[in-house]
C-alpha cells in the first residue's frame, strides 16, 4: 500500500509540473489543445492526490504501523475518530490535506469559470500548477507520508491536546481558508499575465473568495473553542504566531472583499485589489509555514522540521514574480475615476481598508520580529500581549466604528444634513448605552465601555438600515412587511448577509470585551472540605476521583457540579489540563475551573474565572456563517445580468 | 504490493489518457489558436461593464434616497448628471 500511495504522489507531483509547464506554454503561444490539456492534468492530478490520501486514511483506520507517520501519530489505543483525524495531526498528514484541498479548489474553480475567458484560464490553470507542484515536491522529496518502517508494537500516539472532538473540524476548516484564497490569487495572476484587467476575474471568483474567507473565520472561531475547552488556561486566543498567521490572511481578505467593491461599483483600486489577494496569498502561505516549519515556539507548532527553507523560499518567490507582475500591469491597472468626497461609502471602505491591513501588518511585525531578532543579534526575544492588545484597541475600535459608519453614508458624497438624518438614532442609542454602562459601573475599563458603546452604534445602524430598506421596498407597493424584508435581502444578497456578518462581529466583541475586560479570577489551594468562592459561586472540594480510560488515566477534584483534572496518557507520556465549565445560556457568562496542580497531599490548586458573555463568541458564529450563507447564495437575477454581459466577449473565447 | 502496483499502473494510465485527451479526440486542428478577445470584442465589454456600473449607480442613488441617506438636494445635483451617464452607456454598449 505505501508504494500505491508514492506511486499516486509522483504522478500527482509530475501531472501538476505538467500543468505548469505545457500550460505555460500553452498560454504563451495560445495554443488551445494544449492549454486543455494542462487543465486535464490539473484535474487529473487531484484524482492521483485523492488516490494517496485515501491510501493513509486505510493505513491510519487499520493502525498499521509500518507506515513511519502512523506510526509516529497514533496509537492502537487511540479511538478510531482521533485515528483517523490524525491524518493531519502531523506534518506530511497537513500537506496532504493542503494539496488535496487545492486540487478540490483548482477543479472547481476551473470547472465553474466559465465567464473568465479562455485566454485568462489558460494562465490561471499554470499558476494554480505551480502551488500545487510546489506541496506535490514537498511530498515527494522532503516529507513524505508514505514512509515505511519496520512495524513497532505501538504507535507514539496523538499529541493529547490533539484529542479532542474540534480537531476533526477545526484543521479542515481552516485548510480550506488558507488553500482557498490559492484561487482568487491565481485567478488576478492569470488576468494579468494575459493582460485582461477588466472584471472577469472578480466575478469568477466571487464566491470562492467569499467562501475561503468564511472558512478561515470560521476555522478561527472553531480553534478559539477548542483552546478554550482543551488547552486550559481560560482563554481563547493568545496571540500565538500560529494564532496569528490564520489572523492575518484573514484580516487582508476582509479588506479585499470590501475594496472589490468599489472596483466593482466605481472602477477604481484595481491595484490595491491585486495587492491585497497577494497579500492574503503569501500571508496564508507563510501561516503554513509557521505552522509547520517549526521555527516558531508555539502549542499549535506539533513538529521541528527541515521544510522551513523551502517554503521560505517559495514564499519569496511567489512574493518577488507577483509584485514584479503587479508593476509590469500598472498601466493596464489605472483607474478612471476618482475619490468624489473623503465623506462617502467608498471613502469609509478604504478608511476600513487601511486599518485592516495596518492590523495585520502590525501583527506580522510582532509575529516575525523575535525570528529577525534571534537571527540578528542571536538571542531570542518575545512580542507578548501588550504589543498586539494596543494595536487591537488602536485599530480594532475604529474598525468597529466604522462598521456602523459605512452602511449609514452614501456612494459618491454625503451632505451633512443627510448625514445627522441618518447618524441621529444609532448615535442616540450609543449615548444612551455608553452613560447607562458608566452608571452600571463598566468604567473600569475604559477600553470595554468604549467597544460596548460602539457595539451599540453599530448594531443600531444595522437595524436601521433593514427597517428603512424594508420600508423602501414596501412602498413600492405589491407586498407587505415579510415580502419587503424577503426582497429587500434577495435583491441585495451580499449587501445584507455582509450587515448580518457585521453583526456576528459586534457581538464578537461584546464577547471578547466582556470575558477580557470584566473577567473575575479566584486562586486558592483546597484541601478536602475547604471552599471558595467566585462572582458568588460557592465551590466546595471533597477530594480527587480517578477513573482509568483504554489510552489514558483520568485524575478529577470533585467539587460537586464540577470536575476540573487531569488526564495521564499512557502511550504519548504526557498529561493534559481538562478543565470544567458551566455556561450560564441566559446571561452568557461561564463559570471556568483549572485544577491547575494535583498535589500529593491531597490539595488541589484551583483557578476559578468568571467569564461575563463570553458565550455570545461561539453564538457568534453561528450568525457569521448565517451571514456568509446569505451572500454566497446564488442569485438568478445577478446571473441572468452576468450572462447578458459576457455574452459577446466570452463565447468567442 | 502486486495490488498496490497494478492499481499504480491503472492510475498512471488514466493520467495520460486524460491529459492526451484533446489531441485523441482532435488529432489535426482546424484551427488551435486560443482566439483572445479581439479589440472590437474587449471594447465591447469594457463598454457593458460600465453599463452596468452607472446602471448600479443609479439605483443606488434611487434607495439611497429613498431611505433618506441621500437629501432631497445632493439627490437632485446628482441624478441628471448619473442619467445622462447611464443613457450613454446604454447607446455605447448597445452600438
Amino acid at each position: 500500500m505505501p508504494d500505491l500511495g508514492r506511486a499516486a504522489l509522483v504522478t500527482a507531483f509530475l501531472l501538476l509540473v505538467y500543468a505548469s509547464v505545457a500550460g505555460t506554454f500553452a498560454a504563451w503561444h495560445s495554443r488551445r489543445r494544449l492549454a486543455q490539456s494542462a487543465q486535464n492534468a490539473l484535474i487529473a492530478a487531484f484524482g492521483a492526490t485523492a488516490v494517496a490520501a485515501a491510501v493513509l486514511l486505510a493505513a491510519l483506520a487499520r493502525h498499521d504501523l509500518s507506515f513511519t507517520y502512523v506510526a509516529q501519530h497514533t496509537s492502537r489505543e487511540l479511538p478510531l475518530g482521533y485515528t483517523l483525524t490524525a491524518f493531519w495531526g502531523g506534518q506530511e498528514g497537513s500537506l496532504l490535506l493542503w494539496l488535496l484541498v487545492l486540487g478540490g479548489y483548482s477543479v472547481a474553480a476551473v470547472l465553474t469559470a466559465r465567464r473568465v475567458g479562455r485566454e485568462v484560464l489558460a494562465w490561471v490553470v499554470p499558476v494554480l500548477g505551480l502551488v500545487g507542484t510546489f506541496f506535490a515536491l514537498l511530498l515527494v522529496f522532503v516529507a513524505s507520508p508514505f514512509a515505511t518502517q519496520p512495524a513497532p508494537a505501538d504507535g507514539a500516539g496523538l499529541n493529547p491536546s490533539l484529542q479532542n472532538p474540534y480537531m476533526a473540524v477545526h484543521p479542515p476548516m481552516l485548510y480550506l481558508g488558507y488553500v482557498g484564497l490559492t484561487v482568487p490569487f491565481a485567478f488576478a495572476m492569470g488576468a494579468l499575465l494575459a493582460r485582461r484587467t477588466d472584471e472577469r476575474w472578480i466575478v469568477a471568483t466571487r464566491r470562492w473568495t467569499l467562501a475561503a474567507w468564511a472558512f478561515l473565520g470560521v476555522g478561527q472561531l472553531l480553534g478559539a473553542h477548542w483552546a478554550y475547552v482543551e488547552i486550559g488556561w481560560g482563554g481563547y486566543y493568545a496571540w500565538d504566531p500560529v494564532e496569528n498567521a490564520a489572523l492575518m490572511p484573514w484580516l487582508a481578505a476582509t479588506a479585499y472583499l470590501h475594496s472589490v467593491m468599489i472596483q466593482e461599483k466605481r472602477g477604481m483600486l484595481k491595484v490595491w485589489n491585486v495587492l491585497l489577494v497577494t497579500l492574503a496569498f503569501c500571508l496564508s502561505i507563510f501561516g503554513t509555514f509557521l505552522t509547520r516549519s517549526g521555527i516558531i515556539q508555539s502549542i499549535h507548532s506539533f513538529t521541528q522540521s527541515s521544510i522551513g527553507p523551502w517554503f521560505l523560499g517559495f514564499i519569496c518567490f511567489i512574493t518577488a514574480a507577483s509584485l514584479a507582475l503587479i508593476f509590469l500591469r500598472l498601466p493596464l491597472l489605472r483607474a478612471k475615476t476618482r475619490l468624489e468626497s473623503l465623506v462617502s461609502r467608498e471613502a469609509t471602505f478604504l478608511y476600513n481598508n487601511l486599518l485592516l491591513v495596518a492590523l495585520a501588518l502590525t501583527i506580522l511585525w510582532g509575529v516575525v520580529y523575535p525570528l529577525l531578532s534571534e537571527a540578528v543579534t542571536g538571542e531570542a526575544s518575545t512580542v507578548s500581549k501588550p504589543y498586539y492588545n494596543f494595536f487591537l484597541h488602536s485599530f480594532g475600535l475604529p474598525l468597529l466604528l466604522l462598521m456602523g459608519i459605512g452602511p449609514l453614508i452614501a456612494w459618491r458624497r454625503a451632505s451633512l444634513r443627510a448625514l445627522g438624518r441618518t447618524f441621529l438614532w444609532p448615535t442616540a442609542a450609543a449615548v444612551v448605552a455608553g452613560i447607562a454602562l458608566l452608571a452600571a459601573g463598566a468604567g473600569s475599563s475604559r477600553v470595554g465601555v468604549i467597544a460596548y458603546t460602539f457595539s451599540v452604534f453599530v448594531l443600531a445602524s444595522i437595524v436601521l438600515e433593514f427597517a428603512r430598506g424594508t420600508s423602501a421596498r414596501k412602498a413600492l407597493g405589491g407586498v407587505g412587511w415579510g415580502g419587503a424584508f424577503a426582497s429587500l435581502i434577495a435583491r441585495n444578497r451580499r449587501r445584507y448577509g455582509g450587515y448580518v456578518v457585521h453583526a456576528a462581529v459586534v457581538l464578537f466583541a461584546i464577547g471578547v470585551a466582556g470575558s477580557s475586560a470584566y473577567q473575575t479570577v479566584r486562586e486558592a489551594r483546597l484541601h478536602p472540605g475547604d471552599s471558595m468562592t467566585v462572582a458568588r459561586n460557592r465551590l466546595v472540594f471533597r477530594g480527587f476521583e480517578s477513573s482509568t480510560q483504554p489510552n489514558h488515566r483520568a485524575i478529577r477534584a470533585n467539587l460537586w457540579r464540577y470536575r476540573p483534572g487531569k488526564n495521564q496518557y499512557f502511550a504519548e507520556d504526557q498529561v493534559s489540563n481538562e478543565v470544567s465549565i458551566r455556561h450560564d445560556l441566559l446571561t452568557g457568562a461561564d463559570l471556568f475551573l483549572i485544577a491547575d496542580q494535583v498535589n500529593s497531599d491531597g490539595s488541589v490548586d484551583l483557578k476559578a474565572l468568571q467569564k461575563p458573555l463570553v458565550n455570545l463568541i461561539w453564538f457568534a458564529g453561528f450568525i457569521f456563517v448565517g451571514g456568509s450563507l446569505i451572500a454566497l447564495w446564488p442569485d438568478a437575477r445577478e446571473e441572468r445580468r452576468l450572462a447578458e454581459r459576457y455574452e459577446g466577449a466570452t463565447m468567442r473565447a | 504490493m502486486t495490488l498496490a502496483l497494478a492499481v499504480g499502473a491503472v492510475l498512471a494510465i488514466a493520467a495520460v489518457a486524460v491529459v492526451a485527451a484533446p489531441f485523441l479526440r482532435e488529432p489535426v486542428a482546424a484551427d488551435d489558436r486560443l482566439l483572445p478577445p479581439d479589440a472590437a470584442q474587449q471594447l465591447q465589454l469594457a463598454r457593458a461593464e460600465e453599463r452596468d456600473r452607472t446602471l448600479d449607480a443609479l439605483k443606488e442613488l434611487e434607495f439611497d434616497h429613498r431611505t433618506g441617506k441621500v437629501s432631497d438636494e445632493d439627490y437632485r445635483a446628482q441624478v441628471g448628471m448619473l442619467r445622462q451617464r447611464a443613457a450613454a452607456a446604454l447607446r455605447d454598449a448597445d452600438g
